[in-house]
């Protein structure tokens, strides 16, 4: 009984590995290069059906023709560029999960750097005034406290 | 009392953040314009579903706005729609057919079943034009211009009312 148990939970364990085979063919590459290229290629295609899934994890049947294209335009010796182009003057730019820099995505892009240089400036001024007021807060009864205070430490 | 209100600005900031996010949570991802709008309709050449001798390509949507309907006797939605386009050829309107990954024999089974609103069909097993198309589903309809130009874009089901408020007022407009 025990080693059916036994047997059983190993069985499971193996579950997971099916899931991932699901869908996903096997491919041949010539070189460890074009793979890595085939690899980041449909890990950045946006599958257009599944709004939130690369073509190299989707199990939709458009996702599957679009990687038959990346795997046959690589070994054409197409270039990321072609490839890329290629499904875009198809599908849109909703393909791409980087978005390219474009007049019309200078906003997208553009934004995340603007507010964090804004913010920088922000904390820069605040320093500042506060440096400020601190230097200019101290009256005289006050810095001559201080220079006694400093001086005890220092006669000790 | 001024800086006092320049500490607002962040709140500011995030309402308008919110306010963009909030209205993207009711917007349908499916509604985007094909990337083959005012473009060419893409090259091919194919047989027909009817006759698999017969060779057809751009040729046939020259000269005369038609409506290019994709679909496949495996998608429900296609049964769905087929009364409508049933209605748009009565009203006249030229319609051409892509059987988009299918089989011949249940292809021409479902025209018979469920009528043939289309000129002719252009048989597309691999869905190689659907692909050029940018199709990423069926059914997906397309109209083309006089010149083959792809002047209107329909993803997905088109209802009964879509006849008379979209397409027959699409059709009109390109056709002069």
């Amino acid at each position: 009984m025990a080693r059916l148990i036994r047997g059983l939970l190993a069985a499971l364990l193996l579950l997971p590995l099916l899931a991932q085979a699901a869908g996903i063919e096997v491919r041949q590459f010539d070189d460890p290069v074009t793979e890595q290229r085939y690899q980041d290629l449909t890990a950045s295609l946006r599958c257009p059906k599944c709004e939130n899934q690369a073509i190299g994890d989707s199990d939709s049947p458009i996702a599957g023709d679009m990687r038959d294209r990346v795997y046959v335009q690589l070994q054409d010796g197409r270039s990321d560029k072609e490839i890329l182009d290629f499904m875009v003057s198809r599908f849109g730019d909703y393909v791409l999960y980087n978005p390219r820099l474009e007049g019309r995505t200078l906003l997208l892009w553009g934004l995340p750097a603007a507010l964090v240089l804004l913010g920088a400036v922000v904390v820069v001024l605040m320093v500042r005034a506060r440096r400020r007021i601190s230097a200019r807060a101290l009256s005289t009864e006050e810095r001559d406290r201080l220079d006694a205070l400093i001086n005890r430490e220092r006669n000790e | 009392m001024k800086r006092r209100l320049l500490l607002l600005l962040p709140l500011l900031g995030f309402l308008v953040l919110g306010g963009f996010l909030y209205q993207g949570l009711s917007m349908n991802p499916f509604d985007r314009d094909s990337a083959l709008m005012a473009r060419e309709f893409p090259a091919f050449e194919l047989t027909t579903l009817e006759d698999s001798e017969r060779t057809v390509d751009g040729s046939l949507l020259e000269g005369e706005v038609t409506l290019v309907n994709v679909w496949g006797e495996w998608c429900p939605t296609c049964k769905q729609e087929m009364p409508q386009l049933l209605d748009l050829a009565d009203r006249g309107v030229r319609l051409i057919g892509v059987d988009y990954k299918d089989t011949r024999e249940k292809g021409r089974e479902f025209l018979a079943e469920f009528g043939n609103p289309f000129e002719v069909n252009v048989f597309d097993p691999d869905g190689s034009l659907g692909f050029d198309l940018g199709v990423y589903g069926a059914p997906e309809t397309f109209l083309v211009d006089a010149d083959g130009i792809i002047r209107y874009h329909h993803t997905g089901y088109i209802k009964p009312e879509d006849v008379r408020e979209t397409i027959l007022p699409e059709v009109e407009k390109w056709r002069d």
